[in-house]
């Protein structure tokens, strides 16, 4: 347990350290690259929380494909690659009192309910028991039985986005 | 370890993300803050679900996968119109952006 406690105080402190960055820096491609960081750590936490393959899909979705397509945005929209200033706009003093604001409401909702409620450890359930409950195996059984309309639906969606984004960016 | 400790840390990515949106004016950094917003969502959902386990445990997961492939769909066609306000105005400053102001 403490062990796993140190590793989550190291990755949450990377990823809103660089979350901070990400929406404070003033390079895009940085930006980029603090968003790869972010995404890792997030991915490393879902394995503290017994998910692997959500864990896998984030590492390969979101770093492998997401971010790629982010600096292909970049590139494709000749956005200044040094120092710019003109990333900002004038509202960030009232932003950072809604985000403030929001930050503490939800903190005080989420102590004041949860306070010191304890994640299950599963310290007497063997490797074996914990993957058949919600291991990969069990998360693929679930995904193509009991939500197998939502996945279709899911598949007709990325499908139609696909489609959508080369109307939209074809040049004719 | 605590519940509070995801949930709070999915807050603080959450109101991060919140920040990013309201105050950059640069199209793609707008969307990588929305990325940051989702991320955080992902983890409330399988700390809860592993909270409750057994089925719950199973749904957060197959849920966060959802939101992931909703949230590579919506990058592809926000970086399409991105790119498209690029080709007509040749910036991507969304402040310029007020055809829809009266």
């Amino acid at each position: 347990m403490v062990a796993q406690n140190i590793a989550f105080g190291i990755l949450a402190a990377a990823s809103v350290l660089s979350a901070l960055r990400l929406v404070t820096t003033k390079n895009v491609v940085h930006a980029a690259l603090y968003l790869v960081v972010v995404l890792s750590s997030v991915g490393a936490i879902y394995v503290l929380l017994f998910a692997e393959f959500v864990a896998v899909v984030q590492i390969l979705v979101y770093v492998g494909a997401i971010v790629v397509l982010f600096l292909f945005g970049i590139m494709l929209t000749r956005a200044q690659l040094g120092r710019a200033d003109t990333l900002d706009n004038d509202q960030r003093g009232i932003a950072a009192v809604t985000a403030l604001f929001l930050v503490g409401v939800l903190t005080y909702v989420l102590v004041d309910y949860f306070g010191d409620d304890k994640l299950p450890d599963y310290e007497n359930m063997s490797q074996a028991a914990l993957n058949a409950e919600r291991g990969t195996r069990a998360v693929g059984d679930s995904i193509f039985s009991t939500y197998l309309v939502p996945f279709e639906a899911i598949g007709l969606l990325l499908t139609a986005a696909l489609v959508g984004a080369i109307v939209l960016a074809r040049r004719d | 370890m605590l519940i509070n400790q995801f949930l709070l840390l999915g807050a603080a990515l959450f109101c991060i993300g919140v920040y990013g949106v309201l105050a950059r004016k640069n199209g793609v950094l707008v969307l990588m803050s929305i990325e940051l917003i989702l991320n955080a969502v992902n983890i409330n959902l399988i700390a809860f679900g592993h909270l409750w386990g057994g089925e719950s445990a199973i749904s957060g997961q197959v849920f966060a996968l959802f939101t992931i492939a909703v949230a590579a769909a919506e990058v592809g066609v926000g970086l399409a119109i991105i790119l498209l306000i690029y080709r007509n105005r040749t910036s991507v400053d969304l402040d310029e952006v007020d055809m829809m102001k009266g």
